[in-house]
């Protein structure tokens, strides 16, 4: 059980929370044909584009009702239904997902009467499915946005489903449902679903950022919508899989409304970086699929033992510190608990049972000053965080690993993977290469009283 | 903010876009709309001022996404790279708690930054609960003995613009003539020393340490410039100067206007982009302040600039010139950009009108000819379009429409806020004709344009 230390300060410094509209905005980016629009003053949808821009390197489809001062006190109805009028008209969106921000929760705005009023009023919309999400950011985290907004996804285009499996059929292979939470990259889900193909399993991945935002030129040019993703009809087939993996505390809610729904029985994983971490999720998937751990794994695995050794003159017994959202470091904590590293400075953007409940002996709710100061006593070898706790380390000229939301100051942020056997190497690799380039603190050269040679002389 | 002074504030006088309507500036559009809030436009003009402490009073989102996003460079103190904000919790919401929140958090920062003063940005939750950030800022100020400026620009309450307004209109009110330049000191012979501002110069890559240097050397102090690089007791002393140059048109125009009733400063428009821009610039500051002198020597500087200037331009010139370039940009920018790609002997296909007053289109008339095309909007499908039919090389815009022209595979120059290159001034002209040439004649087009070997296409949507 770990410590948790409540903010107690009036102010957040240099913060480290991202809000729970991020974490929705992020999810529709991984629907394909879908443009999320934030119901709320068009600041939030302009500072959120930036925030991904910058983030991912590619452009974010993004859209606002654009409240003003009438409509925050008379009501956003005229908003909501010309902003979803709008976009349905231009001919290529698929799916809206109407995302509240924290000033339309406060108007205490009823975001399913309004969409309700929409569908009764513009029939001729019916095909473009409608999304509401509340996801104020007084509330949460970019992660548990992200999970609500995937609960939203299931609740409206998921029906309820019960199907008797037979044994399936030679033609297509036994679908997977994964719910992916936003600690992991478009690297890290193409690994899992290479991972999942080696056991001839197909993987639904609900969102599937890793052929939306994975960085690639796309052939058709400019789009005003997301132009990767999971096919949004997959949604309609959930029903049909064999079983679904749950990636993420924060994917929690969404998983039970699948369950409940569909009677798929579900596997929830709260780690996914580490050896531990991947030897239960490949024995999760081998008792799926039915198939033995093909060879490659265990070749990967045999790999990251070796790199253990080799790696833990570095890394056992020195301290990395953590900032981040709750699944973000319960996944870094099982890599690191594993080979030996300390973890003295454990900053969290918000509390939840499953931080309480992990191996971290401490955790602080706050932001990145709280962070700064923990560094103080904590002395650690490598910062662990974005890119402002990367420009911390710069500052301080400690080594950085980095993770989390936003990356703004590395290229390629988005296909760093860091799951799986070799994943773990590799970040094993990483930081261990920062510490043989640190700079340390030689030996201080003694010079004997005795010395005759001119150089050896104080 | 009362209706009534948001309207005040729409209705400028000195805007040659007000058209007497009600509204003043246009309504935006429901899922249709790019751009930033009013808190987001008051945010960037007064986060520069490097020694004050810049709180964000609301739930994470407005501080959160932004926080330390601008590429505005200060030569001291970087307060405003801080992040503050309340981060205004449910409970917060519910039970009331944001005032008092608020007051306890000027205190925090007082205590441990040392800031010369506070300013509290207002944001939309707390102004829809309605907090009042007036009297909280009072009576945090006589407690902490500082000063505590409300900007009261919430998001919803309209567009950025309006934002840069109302930031502008605080600084009148409650900071500008609130104390005394020192007097200079220069002991140069035969120099008298003349104060001006620049309102409207952020400083964006560190651009105005190109130009800083020139008005040194003529003796021109500037006393602020609002807000790149600015300290809040350079912003005290602003209605001390001879003359204020206004850089970003739109923008701040009311404080130009207001300076020049209160205290009878006279102001002009100008720019540092381009060769020509800079001169004009340099020389419109002597005519202003009229001192033969300054005038006589002005002129030698500018004649010892440009011949610098030019011999070092003319070998990129050769590999420029007759480029063809769509400009997508808003304001100032989109008259002072072209005579600096003109400068360059480039030619300029289009440019963005957005937020340009009819001023600056008659500029752009007179620089473009009657021929130039005027975009009033930015949609992505219209500038490739226009990119296409008009044969532009290169698409020159804001990072908003980076992707539009990289996704099409058209080299792209960023000429906004976030860039990272420092483009004003004469020494500015290298840098920008440096960055054209490197985009420009990178060997990447030809290979991202070319098919896969085992796939052709008959008529691809980019230039080949």
């Amino acid at each position: 059980m770990a410590d948790m230390i409540k903010r107690s300060k009036a102010l957040s410094v240099r913060p480290l929370k991202a809000s729970q509209t991020l974490g929705a905005i992020l999810a529709f980016q991984g629907i394909a044909g879908a443009i999320p629009m934030l119901h709320g003053s068009q600041g939030c949808s302009a500072f959120a584009k930036v925030f991904f821009v910058r983030h991912f390197n590619e452009p974010i489809p993004l859209q606002t009702t654009a409240m003003d001062q009438i409509s925050t006190v008379m009501g956003g109805v005229e908003n909501i239904h010309q902003g979803l009028g709008h976009l349905a008209g231009g001919g290529r969106v698929r799916v809206i997902g109407l995302v509240t921000t924290g000033l339309t929760e406060t108007q205490g705005c009823d975001l399913h009467r309004l969409v309700d009023g929409f569908r009764e009023q513009h029939p001729e919309w019916a095909r473009v499915r409608v999304v509401a999400v509340n996801a104020p950011d007084f509330s949460g985290c970019l992660e548990t946005g992200h999970g609500r907004a995937v609960h939203a996804m299931i609740r409206e285009l998921t029906p309820a489903l019960t199907v008797t499996r037979g044994p399936h059929s030679e033609k297509r292979p036994p679908i997977l449902n994964i719910l992916a939470g936003a600690h992991l990259t478009p690297g890290d889900l193409e690994a899992l679903k290479e991972m999942t193909a080696a056991f001839g399993l197909e993987a639904i991945l609900l969102p599937d950022l890793s052929t939306a935002l994975d960085g690639h030129l796309d052939p058709g040019g400019h789009s005003p919508v997301t132009t990767g993703g999971l096919d949004p009809a997959a949604l309609a087939q959930l029903g049909h899989a064999e079983a679904t993996l749950v990636l993420g505390h924060a994917m929690e809610g969404a998983a039970d409304l699948l369950a409940s729904r569909t009677g798929v029985v579900d596997f929830r994983v709260s780690e996914v970086m580490g050896l531990n971490a991947t030897d239960r999720l490949l024995m999760i998937l081998a008792e799926i699929s039915g198939r033995p751990v093909p060879e490659k794994y265990r070749r990967q695995r045999l790999r990251l033992l070796d790199a253990m050794l080799d790696c833990h003159f570095h890394l056992s017994g020195q301290n990395a510190a953590l900032a981040g959202d709750p699944d973000g470091l319960l996944s870094w904590g099982a890599l690191l608990e594993e080979v030996g590293v300390g973890t003295p400075a454990v900053v969290s953007s918000i509390g939840t049972k499953s931080l309480a409940q992990s191996r971290f002996q401490a955790i602080k709710i706050g932001d990145l000053e709280d962070f700064e100061d923990l560094l103080v006593d904590a002395k650690p070898h490598w910062l662990i965080g974005n890119s402002h706790v990367a420009n911390m380390a710069n500052r301080r000229n400690l080594s950085v690993v980095r993770s989390g939301y936003p990356l703004f100051d590395w290229i390629g942020g988005q296909s760093l993977c860091r799951i799986g056997y070799e994943g773990a190497r590799q970040t094993l690799f990483e930081m261990t290469n920062l510490r043989l380039h640190a700079h340390h603190s030689f030996q201080k050269p003694y010079h004997s009283r005795y010395a005759m040679v001119g150089e050896k002389t104080a | 903010m009362r209706a009534a002074e948001i309207a005040a504030l729409l209705d400028e006088p000195a805007c040659v876009h007000n058209d007497k309507g009600k509204s003043g500036c246009a309504r935006p559009k429901p899922g249709a709309t790019a751009g930033g809030c009013c808190f987001d436009g008051a945010m960037i003009t007064l986060f520069p001022i490097g020694d004050v402490a810049h709180i964000v009073h609301g739930a994470i989102s407005c501080a959160g996404s932004s926080w330390d996003g601008r590429g505005s460079r200060s030569s001291g103190p970087e307060l405003h790279r801080l992040g503050l904000t309340t981060d205004l919790s449910e409970q917060d919401i519910i039970l009331g708690r944001g005032e008092k929140r608020l007051i306890h958090g000027i205190g925090q920062v007082v205590r441990r930054y040392r800031p010369q003063a506070v300013f509290v940005y207002q944001t939309c939750i707390p102004a829809l609960t309605g907090d009042d950030l007036e009297a909280i800022c009072r009576t945090a100020a006589h407690h902490f003995n500082l000063p505590v400026i409300p900007v009261d620009a919430a998001g919803f309450y309209g567009t950025k613009n309006l934002g840069n307004r109302i930031a502008g209109e605080t600084m009148v009110r409650h900071v500008i003539g609130t104390a005394e330049p020192e007097p200079a000191r220069d002991d140069r012979p035969g120099i008298t020393v003349h104060e001006v501002n620049l309102i409207g110069e952020f400083n964006i890559a560190g651009e105005f340490w190109n130009v800083l240097p020139l008005l040194d050397e003529l003796g021109i102090r500037v006393l602020c410039t609002l807000a790149g690089d600015a300290r809040f007791r350079e912003v005290q002393t602003m209605h001390r100067a001879r003359v204020n140059m206004l850089v970003c048109s739109k923008a701040l125009i009311n404080v130009a206007r207001n300076m020049e009733q209160r205290w009878g400063i006279p102001w002009f428009e100008g720019s540092f982009y381009g060769i020509r821009d800079t001169s004009h610039a340099l020389r419109e500051f002597a005519r202003l302040i009229g001192d033969p002198d300054l005038l006589r020597r002005t002129d030698a500087l500018i004649r010892r600039e440009e011949a610098a200037i030019q011999s070092r331009l003319a070998p990129m010139i050769e590999r420029l010139r007759g480029k063809r370039v769509l400009l997508y940009t808003g304001g100032v920018k989109s008259w002072s950009v072209i005579s600096a790609l003109q400068d360059l002997e480039m030619v300029v296909v289009a440019t963005g009108t957005r937020k340009s007053t009819e001023a600056d289109k008659a500029r752009i008339r007179q620089l473009m000819g009657d021929q130039a095309i005027l975009l009033d909007e930015g949609k992505p499908e219209l500038l490739l379009e226009i990119a296409r039919t008009r044969k532009a090389d290169l698409i020159m815009a804001g990072g908003r429409n980076m992707y539009t022209a990289l996704k099409a595979r058209l080299p792209f120059l960023d000429i906004n806020q976030e860039r990272e290159f420092a483009y004003a001034g004469y020494a500015g002209m290298d840098e920008l004709a440096r960055q054209l040439l490197i985009t420009l004649e990178s060997p990447i087009w030809q290979a991202v344009r070319r098919p896969a070997p085992w796939d052709t296409m008959e008529n691809p949507p980019w230039p080949t």
